[in-house]
């Protein structure tokens, strides 16, 4: 084995391979090549004569240019900037007349592996790979395996980037899935103690998606999502979430042990969350959680009272077993609370279960007393429907009270809603007390309504496009208006402004009057002219629907409603009734009829806080395709609006 | 992609500002940022945040930020990007701009907006990263970074560290970790130094019984280096350091770390037979090793803390005793060690008896404040606190018992620095440079571990 001499076979070599002579003659050539190629299979470094072979590779000899290519992929990696030369030879081939020559280009250039890619080039790599859809099982798994190790990169773009990757091309093993996100645990983990709050937060976003599919996944590691009292509030409440998400029978102790703590938090805002979080613990572990919140009454703070008393409310509709020992926590609480919601909660807790609480008639006498210096409505209106309904369970103490309520309400109330609500009740009455019993004792619980709200446990593939990208971060309800706002931001412009704009004259262009009917690109949705629908009739059909669309567009300033009526009238919707300029809320209902006969019936909604208009949609028939097309003709209608007076 | 980046000071004003792609509203979106952190809702978080209505451009721009020495550095985005990708991004550029100017600071930036800016120019192109890598960028950053002060080898003497920020380091930073990497260009007569750093952030939480609920050990070995780059080092690590629970090395218990991560520049051929590791640092600052330990810390921890509460609800009289011990090895001593009580709302006198002079204590913000500058390993203090709380509103409670502690008091939170010692154990054995310059004195190495708390949380 030429092992040691190995210099000297590079310089003879070398020689061999500059001779002209040699060049000359095609086989002599070749063989020299091919004693390269030999050497280098043998373990010889054959690195030195990289210029020459690469020299040698513009031929029209085929079997030389295979050898050729063949030592220049094997070096490559080792003289970065020579394999530079060799590329435009490559690029050369790949126009050569022969495909066979095109072809071995393409590959060998494809095999050059040059210098390696930093982080932030495998991550961009990581991300254009999501595009590919490997074509068998087996190339999935070879991929997979490829790109292992960059699960276990010490930069946690990379290692999230691969984690999504991994997610999606095995969007139908979930047990690969599993096993990647248990790979990405200790990474996650690492970056939720990270020193960087910002990447803290991230991660920890993150982990509540992943919750969100695999519950247990971090419940060993809870204690890493205890809160350390100099993070900011924006972290606790994530770890407060998170928490409450991986809350089980080994760790329930310890989890609530420790919110418990946070509940006494010199932070109003932190400590509710920790009385909320407690509260949605309290569905599964009740009596637990039911006797940390009955403690914290005790503490007598206002900030403290109303959220326990609110959470109380929420479990006894959906844990009926626990009402006894909330009946006996309540009673002293109504010192504490002072603010609408607790209010609110507190009264109708006393009105549904007001015959298990010794001095509920009591309490609300106070609330009736002081009826004319309460400020909100809703309480008002919550204390007319709790006393009627302690009524029914406790008459003998209540009537007197009750009618002095009412006449309160009637006689004096300003607010027309508890006036209304009042007169409803002082009628009802009057109908007869079974009647009242009809209408008023509802249920007093629904312990499905719990396993609605919690959904099962969702698929991983569900979120798995959305890992290492906004959306988790937002939260996916948040994440939807945003995209919408951009959205209706993108068909805004489609139209140009129009110039002049007079009453009298088209409201559109006719060319775009043209597009606005055919925007829906499928052409199927044709909306009739001339639609005349009554009033009554709009409001019958509306009220029997359900809303098939919803959804917020961005809106500012004012405008005005006849200029809006007149663009919809272009595209033959028609304008049934409308709020004056200015009012607020302001609303507007619309209807269209396509040609299949399908009502398209609209509500578009300006309230005063928000600047955005929410439009609802029904339908009569339930055709998602035209609903759509439907939508965007009124979304390019109300962006032109919105374009013209901006 | 990145459509802007810009640096605010604290007070939102804009220090550098540069515009990637030219897709966006301009300059007054620093400030509609500024606007949105400073007026957002308490329960949402600043790090991403994205604009909504308002002015047209501007509509669906994400801003990414992190805070960093006092200063935001933002980025915006109208992509759906990687939040992990960007947040990496942002601190790596904190610690370039810190390697190239100092130790960053609404000074610094001002001082060097220069740098900055061909910094910028060079890690970013059309909102894309090209490179962050020190090496690349030496040989294209000319401009030479304008130092406050000049470096002197006394500096050496305090404790601060470069990267941790501890309290020290807040109040006497040593000049000599946070002076710019000097260009290629400038004289090479002090060149030759490299610092090595271990630094521990150790978390704690003690429930009232006095039994441990939680130990979190965060650490991480840093590096910054002035010498050439692609010299050649080799740092030789505890033999007995042991990854993973499950193995055992030496005699004893060893050294035990659950998770290790390497920098990718790490060459870890001798760390299994020796733990040994070996790199070639480019010159700036590196992370070379993280590594995490939860539970099962085999060192005790640094502080008892023994309160006694009295509280006699009628009178409104509060007493806390409470006795430190400070579980250390005799010969190692805590700095700066500062106890931190919250007390129930209102507290209004306050009167002390504290076991030595250079004690403090005071009432600060609605807690209580107790100052030990220095606390010697194995030995004790204490502190006699008494105060005034008013009474709470409200008839007395019927169900609280009057020993129970008054709301609002506790948890006591200790934070600290202990200088060479490692909670985790680990050391470093030694740093050998296999580089020698020409002709020159050797390179000065500079070893140094450190633990501070990051929170060590004591229920009382």
């Amino acid at each position: 084995m030429p092992y040691l001499g190995s210099e000297d076979v590079v310089k003879e070599l070398k020689k061999a391979l500059c001779n002209p002579h040699i060049q000359a003659d095609r086989l002599r050539y070749r063989n020299v090549i091919q004693r390269v190629i030999r050497y280098m299979t043998q373990g010889l470094d054959m690195s030195g004569v990289f210029m020459e072979m690469v020299k040698a590779s513009a031929t029209v000899d085929i079997v030389q240019k295979k050898l050729v290519y063949l030592y220049m992929c094997t070096y490559a990696p080792l003289k970065p900037d020579l394999a530079l030369l060799a590329i435009n030879t490559l690029c050369k081939d790949c126009s050569d007349p022969n495909p066979m020559v095109r072809g071995l280009a393409l590959r060998s250039m494809c095999s050059l592996r040059m210098s390696k890619l930093d982080q932030w080039g495998q991550a961009e790599v990581l991300n254009f790979l999501l595009r590919y859809q490997p074509r068998s099982e087996e190339e999935l798994f070879d991929i997979l395996n490829l790109l292992d190790s960059f699960l276990k990169s010490g930069s946690p773009g990379v290692v999230m980037g691969a984690t999504k990757l991994f997610l999606i091309l095995a969007k139908k093993f979930p047990h690969v899935q599993t096993d990647v996100l248990v790979r990405v645990k200790g990474p996650l983990l690492a970056a939720c103690s990270s020193e960087s709050r910002e990447l803290c937060f991230v991660a920890l976003c993150h982990v509540r998606q992943i919750l969100h599919s695999l519950p247990g996944h971090f419940s060993s590691h809870y204690k890493k999502f205890f809160c350390s009292y100099s993070e900011p509030h924006y972290i606790k409440l994530q770890k407060v979430e998170v928490l409450c998400e991986l809350v089980n029978d080994e760790n329930v102790q310890q989890v609530l042990e420790e919110l418990r703590g946070y509940c006494t938090d010199v932070s109003a805002d932190f400590a509710q969350a920790a009385i909320f979080a407690i509260g949605g613990i309290a569905r599964t572990y009740t009596d637990q959680c039911v006797q940390i919140l009955t403690e914290l009454l005790g503490l007598r703070q206002e900030h403290i009272t109303t959220v326990v008393v609110q959470t109380f409310r929420d479990l006894v509709w959906l844990c009926p077993q626990c009402t006894e020992a909330v009946c006996q926590a309540l009673p002293g609480c109504e010192e504490n609370i002072q603010d609408s919601e607790g209010k609110q909660a507190l009264i109708w807790l006393l009105g549904v279960h007001g015959e298990r609480i010794p001095n509920a008639p009591y309490v609300l006498e106070d609330f009736v007393e002081n009826v004319k210096s309460e400020t909100f409505p809703a309480v008002k209106m919550e204390l007319l429907t709790a006393l009627m309904r302690l009524f029914l369970s406790r008459p003998a103490e209540c009537q007197d009270m009750l009618g002095r309520l009412l006449y309160y309400c009637i006689e004096e109330e300003k607010d027309m809603a508890v006036r209304d609500r009042g007169l409803f009740y002082y009628r009802l009455l009057l109908v007869g007390i079974d009647e009242v019993k009809r209408i008023l004792c509802s249920p007093k619980s629904d312990p499905t309504l719990g396993l609605l709200e919690d959904p099962a446990e969702r698929p991983v593939n569900s979120w798995a496009s959305d890992f290492n990208t906004l959306v988790p971060v937002y939260g996916k309800s948040r994440w939807a208006t945003i995209s919408k706002c951009q959205g209706a931001e993108r068909c805004g412009p489609e139209l140009p402004k129009t110039p002049s704009f007079t009453a009298s004259g088209p409201l559109i262009p006719e060319e775009n009057k043209e597009r606005v009917q055919e925007l829906p690109d499928s052409g199927a949705l044709m909306l009739v002219p001339n639609l005349q629908l009554t009033a009554d009739y709009f409001e019958k059909t509306w009220l029997s629907l359900k809303v098939a669309h919803q959804q917020v567009l961005p809106w500012q300033g004012e405008f005005h409603p006849d200029t809006l009526q007149m663009a919809l009238q272009v595209v033959n919707i028609q304008t049934i009734a409308m709020s004056r300029a200015g009012a607020r809320p302001w609303k507007a209902y619309l209807s269209a009829q396509d040609d299949t006969g399908c009502l398209f019936l609209t509500e578009l909604l300006l309230t005063s806080e928000n600047s955005e208009m929410q439009i609802s949609v029904k339908q009569n028939e339930t055709r998602t395709e035209t609903l759509n097309s439907f939508i965007s003709v009124l979304e390019t209608v109300i962006g032109t609006i919105e374009e013209i007076k901006s | 992609m990145i459509s802007q980046f810009f640096i605010l000071s604290s007070k939102g004003d804009p220090l550098i500002y540069k515009d990637f792609r030219g897709d966006s509203g301009g300059r007054d979106v620093a400030e509609l940022f500024y606007r949105k952190l400073t007026g957002l809702p308490g329960d949402e978080s600043p790090v991403v945040m994205v604009t909504t209505g308002g002015r047209r451009h501007h509509e669906g721009r994400h801003f990414i930020h992190i805070r960093h020495s006092g200063l935001y550095l933002v980025v915006t985005t109208s992509e759906n990007v990687s939040p992990f990708g960007l947040l990496e991004l942002l601190s790596r550029l904190a610690t370039l701009l810190g390697d190239y100017c100092g130790a960053l600071g609404e000074g610094t930036i001002s001082r060097n907006v220069a740098v900055v800016y061909e910094l910028l120019d060079e890690v970013l192109d059309y909102g894309y990263v090209q490179t962050t890598s020190m090496e690349m960028l030496r040989n294209f950053i000319q401009t030479e970074a304008v130092v406050s002060k000049p470096f002197s080898l006394f500096d050496l003497s305090s404790v601060g560290l470069f990267g941790a920020e501890t309290q020290q380091s807040k109040v006497a930073p040593s000049s000599a970790a946070s002076r710019p990497i000097l260009s290629s260009r400038s004289d090479q007569s002090q060149k030759n130094e490299v610092f090595l750093d271990v630094v521990e952030r150790l978390s704690v939480l003690i429930a009232s019984n006095g039994s441990l609920l939680k130990v979190d050990v965060q650490g991480e070995i840093r590096l910054k280096s002035f010498l050439p780059s692609g010299s050649e080092m080799r740092i030789g690590l505890t033999e007995e350091f042991c990854v993973g629970k499950s193995e055992l090395r030496g005699y004893g218990p060893g050294i035990r770390v659950d998770e290790v991560s390497f920098h990718s520049s790490v060459n870890l051929d001798e760390f299994e037979s020796h733990r040994i590791i070996r790199l070639q640092p480019p010159q700036g600052e590196l992370t070379v090793m993280r590594y995490q330990l939860s539970d099962d810390l085999l060192s005790p921890l640094p502080f008892r803390l023994f309160p006694s509460v009295q509280w006699d609800r009628g009178s409104g009289r509060l007493q806390v005793y409470l006795k430190l011990r400070c579980d250390l090895p005799l010969k190692s001593q805590a700095l700066n060690v500062r106890l931190h009580l919250p007390l129930p709302r209102g507290v209004i006198s306050l009167s002390q008896e504290l076991s030595s002079p250079e004690q403090k204590a005071e009432l600060a913000e609605g807690a209580l404040r107790w100052d030990l500058p220095r606390v010697q390993g194995g030995s004790q203090l204490s502190g006699l606190f008494q105060m005034d709380v008013p009474r709470p509103p409200g008839p007395p409670s019927h169900g609280l018992s009057t020993s129970a502690p008054p709301l609002g008091l506790g948890p006591a939170s200790l934070s600290f620095e202990l200088p060479r010692h490692t909670c985790s154990g680990l050391q470093v054995r030694f740093l050998r440079l296999a580089f020698r310059p020409c002709g020159n004195a050797n390179p000065h190495k500079w070893v140094r571990h450190l633990s501070h708390s990051d929170a060590y949380v004591i229920r009382i």
